[in-house]
């Protein structure tokens, strides 16, 4: 039978007595780009290094390209590309050097080396710095060369485990357009994120909270389906107010969102009253319009409510 | 009116050799400001808080904090401010108790002053079960309002935050940013770094730093209405993918 390229069944994982992971079962397709989102502590690092054989799971299936985590941890390291939170480049090697030592390092035939540098560079623009040292690189700099080294033995699924945590967002941009391009020529591409503007530009996520997934799909379809309605007050110092008008009853939560704010309310509940009340609290005029909700106040809704409830 | 001025800096400049790292910057930071220092990777802005901080002199310029001098102050300057960074922060192998005690002792507070800070602070974020737990065992965003507690511990009036939430979620920034509120509120000065552009909406001036140079600085609103954009975002993809 042939299984989705990534396929967790009923996997569990604990540290001591603290459950990292709880039956979990997660599928993505080939060619997929997909994101994990949660808070810390959801389990999604876990999942990840259980997946590139870095430890292995207490219970459950789990395999890559139809090869057992357990057994094939050989054959799954060479055929999976992966970069961890904190990825180790060379700091006295130059960018040139760190490729080569990378291609060295899995084996990649001595022929070959040149024409997947000269690939990788098309990706990364990175070639006019070949010969600076990594350790001279900008944030934004050693993140593409990270991912390059993680490419350089042409993975067919790559993992990334918050690649762009304290990049900027011109960088960000720019790491992204890579990953799409990577998409476009077949790579399976698994990368946690704590950003949800990057999350939306995956095909599916996930959305994990305490070692189990809340909720999951494509973007577009999961906001769609969200049964509170979201409304946007724009004004003056409203940040200010946040927490007076959080108090107003039949107001689910209110989030801030920029310099604006986001209100949560019941599909039922009048808007006219709750403007009224917010007009007591601000004394001055506002805007409050319906907004589509997003892939963030979906997030928000579902961890606040689980802790709300669970805990 | 020098008083009302938290921060200033007035031509600060620091070379390495012939890289400008930080090349002739000028702004002033009011008190009681949320003022957010934006920029791209490797643009200067963790020299220019060096500098800021009394940890790295200047090439040439000068800046003043808290009324010192960078130069001739750094002493005063480092009474007066408190530092938090994501990537220094606290100690994973002490236990939270030890950690507040460790910083109140870095900053000079008296035997008493630390059992009762050490208390009160517990207290205030909830930690009273955990307080013999070692660091490491503290969730992300715990650790991140620890540390911030800890660098306010001798009640500084300014406070510098690099990157304060890295790697955070979307959740638990929101709680650290209304802590923020809650201590520009008490007058104390906020002078924060970060790479995620609904936060700088939050800031009461953001000034953006390229290559060196400070090449905007504004209101969130003023700079939306300037470049006729609806977001800090759009605006700093704008700014520095030209540049």
């Amino acid at each position: 039978m042939m299984l989705p390229i990534i396929s967790i069944k009923n996997f569990s994982k604990s540290f001591g007595g603290t459950k990292a992971v709880a039956s979990l079962d997660l599928e993505v397709e080939k060619g997929e780009l997909f994101g994990l989102i949660g808070p810390d502590g959801a389990g999604k690092t876990t999942t990840i290094r259980t997946l590139v054989t870095l430890i292995s799971p207490d219970s459950g299936e789990i395999f890559v390209n139809n090869l057992d985590v357990k057994k094939d941890v050989r054959k799954i390291r060479s055929i999976t590309g992966y970069m961890p939170q904190r990825f180790s480049l060379y700091p006295d090697l130059s960018v040139n050097q760190n490729l080569v030592f990378f291609a060295n390092l899995f084996d990649v035939p001595k022929r070959e080396i040149a024409e997947r540098k000269k690939r990788l560079f098309q990706f990364s623009n990175l070639e006019p710095f070949a010969g600076r040292l990594a350790g001279q690189l900008s944030g934004g700099m050693k993140q593409k060369l990270a991912l390059s080294c993680t490419l350089i033995h042409n993975p067919v699924v790559l993992i990334l485990d918050e690649p762009t945590t304290g990049v900027d967002p011109v960088s960000r941009n720019e790491f992204w357009t890579i990953l799409k391009e990577l998409k476009k020529e077949g790579v399976t591409i698994l990368v946690s994120t704590p950003y949800m503007d990057e999350a939306v530009k995956c095909d599916r996520v996930a959305i994990m909270h305490e070692g189990m997934v809340l909720a999951r799909g494509k973007p577009e379809t999961m906001t769609a389906s969200f049964q509170n309605r979201i409304y946007k007050l724009a004004g003056q110092d409203l940040i200010k107010h946040i927490n007076s008008i959080a108090l107003i009853p039949g107001i689910l939560s209110v989030q801030s969102f920029g310099d604006s704010l986001h209100l949560t309310l019941p599909d039922n509940q009048a808007k006219e009253n709750i403007r009224g009340k917010i007009k007591n609290i601000l004394g001055r005029s506002f805007q409050m319009e319906p907004v589509e909700p997003s892939l963030e106040d979906l997030f928000i809704a579902l961890i606040e409510g689980k802790s709300r409830n669970g805990n | 009116m020098e008083t009302e001025i938290a921060v200033s800096a007035s031509k600060l400049s620091r070379h390495f050799g012939a890289f400008k790292a930080v090349d002739e910057i000028s702004f002033d930071v009011k008190k009681g400001e949320i003022f957010g220092f934006l920029g791209a990777n490797g643009a200067g802005k963790t020299t220019a808080i060096k500098m800021l901080c009394g940890l790295l002199k200047p090439t040439e310029g000068e800046a003043t904090v808290a009324g010192f001098s960078i130069r001739t102050g750094t002493a005063m300057i480092k009474k007066n401010i408190g530092y938090m960074s994501q990537k220094f922060s606290l100690y994973e192998d002490l236990t939270v108790k030890e950690n507040i005690e460790f910083y109140g002792g870095i900053y000079g507070l008296s035997r008493e002053e630390i059992a009762n800070k050490t208390r009160l602070l517990l207290s205030e974020l909830n930690l009273e079960n955990m307080q013999n737990s070692l660091t490491r065992a503290l969730p992300l965003g715990w650790k991140q309002r620890l540390a911030l507690s800890a660098s306010l511990l001798h009640d500084p009036p300014i406070i510098f935050l690099d990157e304060p939430t890295g790697g955070v979620d979307p959740i638990s920034r929101r709680n650290f940013w209304r802590i923020i509120y809650e201590i520009a509120n008490r007058g104390k000065t906020v002078f924060v770094t970060t790479h995620y552009m609904d936060e700088a909406e939050y800031c009461n001036r953001v000034s953006i730093m390229h290559r060196g140079k400070i090449i905007e600085l504004g209101t969130p609103t003023g700079l939306k209405q300037k470049y006729d954009k609806t977001t800090m975002q759009d605006i700093f993809i704008h700014i520095i993918g030209q540049n």
